[in-house]
Order: structure tokens, then C-alpha cells, then sequence
């Protein structure tokens, strides 16, 4: 294989292997804000063993995340080069500014969420578990924006110094909010709560079924899945207003999203099939005007097909076809599965319903799934190029890195990361194996004490 | 010297690796020493002498190589590219010390236990060495063509001037984690890391006296600023000054004032090297007119401008809280049950 496949498979390896963790992060950093917080309002005892519980579920999420996340900001410069010295300019601030806002913020508050429980009041606790939420969300932010840029650049312009050009800021407002970034991080975040949310839920619909710690698991069930059907539901619209984005800024992915290969008013949308490449042409069920209308809210609207981009300018059709639509099948079901639990749950018989909660069980995958399908579809769906219109991904590549360097270093992370793969697995089952502590309905230290009292003892 | 945006962005990624280098280095340097003592209870201890802040710790090295990207990012795709075995290599020892960390303790079985502290210990060493030995080529120079990409091999980076910066690292950071330890530990360990340090002090001086002899004779680049401004020579004079004052602040029993010696000597060594590197930032060898410098090697004005507006807000914020985390975390380790 040439050094562009391997670097190409690297890239991506290593992303998608990441971005197991930073989802499960933001999603599971909101669930401990409205656990901890449940906590405060109500002084219920189960909500301080939950947050107790998943904050250690988090830990290891957050571990790995930190571990595999340093890896790609060093890959721009080590396989990316030339790409890099072309948007080091714009590309780098938002990376920088990720570190100082987000990253810092994150790690910084951790160590109280972590290990602070005995050592602060509960106010100065609670304000931190917010704080590593909240840095988490930055970090969403950010890294959508550069990714987002390479989406829909603008705000720069190309500026040529000693023969090599490159894109230069001219309006740094203009890349943050670069036309395709609202709607790719409200879709974003929406798919990391469902992934922490479902991960909540699925544990604890495991523990009703083999009743164990049961008032454990209807308390987090409560909170899980209201926040899976909230997201779920948000993730639609998201969803939704992602597509038309797509539809406006990059046509030709969203042909090939649909496997559209002319361009056509009424433009059908296809509910399941395959693209056949060699005649152009895709198999499946199909519903008239349905793309015309979601794209531009009128059946008759026209909508941009393969045919209207030279061949070498066109997205890979069938892969970028199957990811977005296993994402949206995938998207549809999560919402289904959401909805069934939650009316279950407040008719107070899901626990009569083992195959629900079977399905509950392996819903955790879902949003897992469709994230990573997500983002293969966004990213596929941009190539040839690395930056829209701007550089194609093989212009990008380090120019003195040789194959075989990047195969031993592909080798050597794929290692790594199934080792890690492992070792999370094992460690997470048996966290959720041994369950929650049953010394966690009692909190000790300075939390033992209602803050009226702390002041009391204090004066 | 005048201080345009390239200088104060100089001396900002300065900042922030010389930050990474006073905090990782003493994370790095409880790494070297783990596998010295064999007690279980005296190794948890260790661990959670780090534990609520490697993390946060790490993230300067994240930042300084975004702010790195984002200022000069052309000397990011030429290091980056042209170091790219050294740095998989480094990143791979991060990442299993860091995990390490996180899962040694969540298992009882000696063999588990065994392997993530021999993981945290190997990575912690080979992170230091590597970084030592990319700052190494740095001051010694590498080669780089005419389109500034690097034109050396991966063997070529491992001269023997690079490795004696390396292993100086090393024992710098060992010194710095012992002395570190001594603060949060009590009893019996307390003492074993004091001896620790002082071997360490030994180990260090022994390299950073062999580095500077090797430095003056083999590189002389990397002093002529010194020997053209004379009283930059200070530098230099406070640096050993500080190295001394250590076994002097532990014969005062003041474990923190001997940690900030040991501060004040890692600042002062990015100083010196600092000063003796500008206004390049990656020398050129043999063809010094392709050097990287904070000027070929920048970004737009308007860039670094922004970033200067960027790290205006974010920087003190940061200071202040994690001063704020330090504070609560102050004071010797406790194991409970949330510890590692």
C-alpha cells in the first residue's frame, strides 16, 4: 500500500478509535450534573451513590479519551504536513484554543470531581462536576469548528510566501462561525448525550433484569432516559438541519449521501438500498420528491446530482450512501427505543417487560454506531478533498515520510489500541459487576454535613 | 531585540513547554523512580502523590503543541514530519503510562499490578528521554533542505550530543519528581525519597556537567549569545545556585522551598537554551540559511494577534484555577478509597 492509504487508514483508525471515549465524556458529564444536582435539590441518598458510581465510569472513559486524543493532534504534523503548513494559519488557533479553553478546564476539574469528594463542600463539588462538563462541551465546540472549516472554509484568504501558498485569517469570527459549524455541533453533541445517556440506561436495565441494586437502577433509569429521549428527539432536528447544510454548501455530498446521480426536481429519497456504481443508478425503495423537499422544503425544488461534478471531484458514492443512511436507520431506531422505555417507565411496568429491557441492554450500541457512521459519512462524503475546494487529501500528505515508516507506526497503534479496547471492556464490566457502593448512601467527609450545619460548626 | 508578535509568541510556546516540563516533569520523574521501591502500599502512595493532577499536567504539552501548530506552523509540520518515529514512539509511551495510571490499581493480582506499574515506568522514562533527545537535535541542529522539510534519517536524530541531552532529562526530571515526592509523602517513604533525591542531584549534576563541557567544546552556536552579552551569564550562575540550594532546604527539613529550587533550575535551563536558540527556532545543519525561524516560520500578524487575545483570557484563568486545585489537593497523600 502507497503512504497515502496508510496514512489515510491511520487517520482514521485513530480517530474513530477516539472518538469512542470523548462522546461518553460530554454525554456522561451531563447526566452527573443532573445527577449530582437531583442530589443538592432533593438530599436523596441514591442520587449521591449514582454520582458516585458513574463518576467512576466516567474516569475511565476520560483516561482513555486523554490517552488516544494526543495522538491525532500530533498526526496533523507527523502524516499531514503539507496540510498543516497550508491551514496552520486558521486550523491551529481553533486547535490552540481547544487546549486552553477546554482541555485545561476539563483536567483541571476532574481532579476535584475525582478525588475531592471528601476534600470540598458540596457546592464547590457540584461547580466543578459542571465545570468538567462544560470544558467538555468546549472541546466540542472547538474541534468542530476546525472540522467544520474544512467543511465550509471561509474567512481566509490565500496568501503566497517564497512560491508555497497558503490560507491566511482575514475574519476570525467568520471561521468560528463558518456556515456549516451550528449545525454539525448541535448534531454532534446531540449524538454524545444519546451515547452517554444509552449507557446509563443500558446498565441499568441490565441490573432490573437481574434485579440487583433496584432502587439504583430506576433512579438512574429516570434520569437516563429522560436525557436519551431529549437528545434523541433533539437529534431529528439536528439531523435535519445538518442535511439541508449539506444540501446548500456541499451538493455533491449530499448526492452522494443519496446516491443522486442527475440532477432532478422532485428528487426521490431512498428509505433502503444500495447504490449500483457501474450503472449509476440506486436499487431500493424510494419515495418521490420526498429529497427535493427535505433538501429545500418543496417537492419540486432541484437537487444538484453526481452528474453536475466532473468524475474525479466526486465523493466515493456507495460507502458515503451505506454510512449516512445506516446512521439515519440507526438514529430512527434510537428514538423508537427511547420512546418505548420511557413509556414503559412512567406506566411503572417496564420491569414486567424483559424483552424491552433486553433491548435497552444492547441499546448502548446505537448511538455508538451511528456516531461513528456519522462521522464516516461526513468525512468520506468530503474527499477528494481534505479541505472543500481548497487542497485535495493527497496534496496534504508529509513529504518526507515514507510507506513503510507509516505501516510500522500503524501496526504498532493498532496494538495499542486493541489492548486498550480490551482492558476497557474488562475494567467496565466488572465496575458495573460489582455495582454501586453500598457506603455511598451514607456521604462522609465534608459532605456528610447539609452546608446550614458546615457554616454552624464553622462559627 | 524588539518585541514584535513573533518575540512574544517565542516566548509563549517558551511558557507554556517550560510549564509542561515543571509539572509532567515531576509526574514523569515519580514514573522513573516507581519501580524502585517494591512495596504495594509505598507505590499507591507514589501514584497518588500525581494522581488528581497528571492529567491536567499533560494538557501543557497538548497546548504547547496546538499553540506550536497555531504560531509556527511550519516548524510543527517539519518537526512533526521529520521526527516521526521518535514521535510515535513518544506518544506510545505516554499513552501507556497514562493508562497505567488510571488501571493498575483497579485489580488485586500481583501480575496486574506488575505489568501497568513496569508500563508506568518504562513510559514515564522513554516520554522524558525522547523529549530530551528532540530538544537535543534542536540545539544541535538538523538538517533541513531548501523547501524546509527535514532531510536527515530517523538514526541520524540519535548522535551522541542529542542522547546526553536525553539522559540529562532524565535525571533532571527523577531529581525533580523525588524532591516533589518528599512533599506529599510521610515516615518511612518520606526518607527512602529524600536519599532518592540526593542520588538524583548526584545523577544530575554528574549530566549537566558533562552536557555543558560537551556543549561548549561541540556546539558552539549554542553559546554565542551568551558570550557576545555577558550577563546573560547569570542565567547559568542562578541555575547552579538553585541546584545548590536543594540539599541545603533539606537540611532545613523545607521540602517545598527545595521543590521550588528545582523549579527555579528547569526554568533557568529552557532559559539559557531559549536565549541561545532566538530568534531560530530549528537550526539548520549544515546549511544554517534554511534554518526555521520565528519569522519563516510563522503565521500571519493578524494570527498571532489573535492568539495573543486568545491566551490573554485563557491564560490567567488557567493559572488561577489550577493554583485553586493545587491548593485543594495540597498536604501529604491519603489512600482512601477513591484513590488509584
Amino acid at each position: 500500500m502507497d503512504v497515502l492509504t496508510l496514512s489515510r487508514i491511520q487517520f482514521g483508525a485513530t480517530v474513530a478509535f477516539h472518538y469512542i471515549y470523548p462522546p461518553l465524556s460530554i454525554g456522561l458529564g451531563v447526566l452527573l450534573v443532573c445527577m449530582e444536582g437531583l442530589w443538592l435539590k432533593t438530599r436523596k441518598p441514591v442520587y449521591h451513590q449514582m454520582a458516585r458510581f458513574w463518576t467512576k465510569v466516567f474516569a475511565l472513559t476520560f483516561a482513555i479519551g486523554v490517552a488516544t486524543g494526543i495522538v491525532m493532534e500530533f498526526e496533523f504534523g507527523t502524516n499531514w504536513a503539507t496540510y498543516s503548513r497550508f491551514v496552520g494559519d486558521v486550523f491551529g488557533s481553533a486547535l490552540a484554543a481547544e487546549g486552553i479553553f477546554a482541555f485545561f478546564l476539563e483536567s483541571g476539574f476532574l481532579a476535584v470531581l475525582l478525588f475531592g469528594w471528601d476534600r470540598v463542600s458540596r457546592k464547590v463539588h457540584f461547580f466543578s462536576t459542571c465545570m468538567v462538563c462544560l470544558g467538555a462541551h468546549f472541546s466540542a465546540i472547538w474541534i468542530v469548528v476546525a472540522n467544520s472549516w474544512m467543511q465550509t472554509p471561509v474567512g481566509y484568504q490565500i496568501v503566497t510566501h517564497n512560491g508555497v501558498a497558503r490560507a491566511e485569517v482575514t475574519n476570525f469570527w467568520e471561521v468560528v462561525f463558518n456556515p456549516s459549524m451550528v449545525e454539525r455541533l448541535f448534531h454532534t453533541v446531540c449524538g454524545a448525550w444519546q451515547a452517554g445517556a444509552f449507557l446509563v440506561v443500558s446498565v441499568s436495565a441490565w441490573y432490573l433484569l437481574k434485579q440487583r441494586h433496584l432502587d439504583f437502577a430506576r433512579a438512574s433509569l429516570r434520569v437516563g432516559l429522560s436525557v436519551a429521549l431529549t437528545a434523541s428527539l433533539l437529534q431529528l432536528v439536528s439531523g435535519h438541519t445538518s442535511a439541508q447544510g449539506v444540501a446548500k454548501n456541499q451538493p455533491e455530498k449530499l448526492a452522494a449521501f443519496e446516491g443522486l446521480y442527475t440532477t432532478s426536481s422532485n428528487a426521490p429519497l431512498t428509505l433502503i438500498g444500495w447504490v449500483d456504481e457501474k450503472n449509476e443508478k440506486v436499487n431500493g425503495l424510494q419515495l418521490p420528491g420526498m429529497l427535493s423537499f427535505l433538501a429545500f422544503n418543496n417537492t419540486r425544488a432541484t437537487v444538484t446530482g453526481l452528474d453536475a461534478y466532473a468524475p474525479e471531484d466526486r465523493p466515493p458514492v456507495q460507502a458515503s450512501f451505506l454510512f449516512f443512511h445506516g446512521m439515519v436507520g440507526v438514529g430512527f431506531t434510537m428514538i423508537a427505543i427511547a420512546a418505548l422505555g420511557f413509556l414503559y417507565f412512567r406506566h411503572g411496568s417496564l420491569h414486567e417487560r424483559r424483552w424491552l429491557l433486553w433491548i435497552l441492554v444492547f441499546s448502548v450500541l446505537g448511538p455508538q454506531i451511528a456516531n461513528q457512521l456519522g462521522w464516516f459519512a461526513a468525512e468520506v462524503g468530503r474527499q477528494p478533498w481534505i479541505v472543500y475546494h481548497l487542497m485535495r487529501t493527497p496534496a496534504g500528505l508529509s513529504a518526507v515520510v515514507k510507506a513503510n515508516v507509516v505501516l510500522s507506526s500503524l501496526i504498532l497503534f493498532t496494538f495499542i489500541y486493541f489492548l486498550l479496547f480490551a482492558v476497557f471492556i474488562y475494567l467496565l464490566n466488572d465496575k458495573i459487576q460489582h455495582g454501586p457502593d453500598e457506603q455511598d448512601l451514607t456521604p462522609s467527609g465534608k459532605l456528610a454535613l447539609p452546608d446550614e450545619l458546615l457554616h454552624h460548626k464553622k462559627t | 531585540m524588539n518585541f514584535d508578535l513573533n518575540t512574544i509568541w517565542f516566548i509563549l510556546v517558551g511558557v507554556l513547554l517550560t510549564g509542561y516540563a515543571i509539572l509532567d516533569g515531576f509526574d514523569l520523574g515519580i514514573g522513573a523512580l516507581h519501580l524502585f521501591t517494591r512495596d504495594d502500599q509505598e507505590r499507591r502512595v507514589l501514584l497518588n502523590s500525581i494522581g488528581p493532577v497528571w492529567d491536567g499536567n499533560e494538557v501543557w504539552l497538548v497546548t504547547g503543541g496546538g499553540a506550536l501548530f497555531a504560531a509556527f506552523p511550519n516548524v510543527y509540520a517539519t518537526v512533526f514530519s521529520g521526527f516521526y518515529l521518535a514521535l510515535m514512539l513518544l506518544l506510545a509511551s505516554l499513552i501507556f503510562r497514562a493508562v497505567a495510571i488510571e488501571f493498575r490499581s483497579k485489580q488485586p493480582m500481583h501480575w496486574w499490578r506488575q505489568m501497568w506499574d513496569v508500563g508506568f515506568s518504562v513510559g514515564s522514562v522513554l516520554s522524558a528521554l525522547l523529549l530530551g533527545v528532540a530538544l537535543g537535535n534542536i540545539a544541535w541542529g538538523i538538517p533541513i533542505d531548501d523547501h524546509g522539510e527535514f532531510a536527515g534519517t530517523f538514526l541520524g536524530l540519535l548522535k551522541p550530543y542529542p542522547v546526553l541531552v536525553g539522559i540529562t532529562t532524565v535525571a533532571l526530571f527523577m531529581m525533580h519528581g523525588a524532591i516533589y515526592g518528599t512533599m506529599k509523602t510521610e515516615g518511612a517513604l518520606h526518607d527512602k525519597l529524600r536519599r532518592w533525591a540526593m542520588n538524583c542531584i548526584i545523577f544530575f549534576v554528574i549530566c549537566a556537567v558533562t552536557l555543558t563541557m560537551a556543549t561548549l567544546l561541540f556546539v558552539p552556536h549554542m553559546s554565542a549569545r551568551v558570550r557576545e552579552n555577558p550577563w546573560l551569564f547569570s542565567i547559568a550562575l542562578l541555575n547552579m545556585l538553585s541546584i545548590a540550594n536543594i540539599p541545603r532546604e533539606f537540611h532545613h527539613a523545607r521540602d517545598s522551598r527545595a521543590f521550588l529550587s528545582s523549579c527555579a533550575a528547569i526554568i533557568t535551563l529552557m532559559a539559557l537554551f531559549a536565549v541561545d536558540i532566538f530568534p531560530n527556532l530549528v537550526y539548520s545543519l549544515p546549511n544554517p540559511e534554511n534554518s526555521l525561524t520565528i519569522y519563516n516560520a510563522a503565521s500571519s500578524s493578524k494570527t498571532l494577534g489573535i492568539m495573543l487575545v486568545i491566551a490573554c483570557i485563557g491564560v490567567p484563568v488557567v493559572i488561577a484555577y489550577t493554583v485553586c486545585i493545587y491548593w485543594i489537593f495540597r498536604g501529604k497523600v491519603k489512600l482512601d478509597r477513591m484513590s488509584y
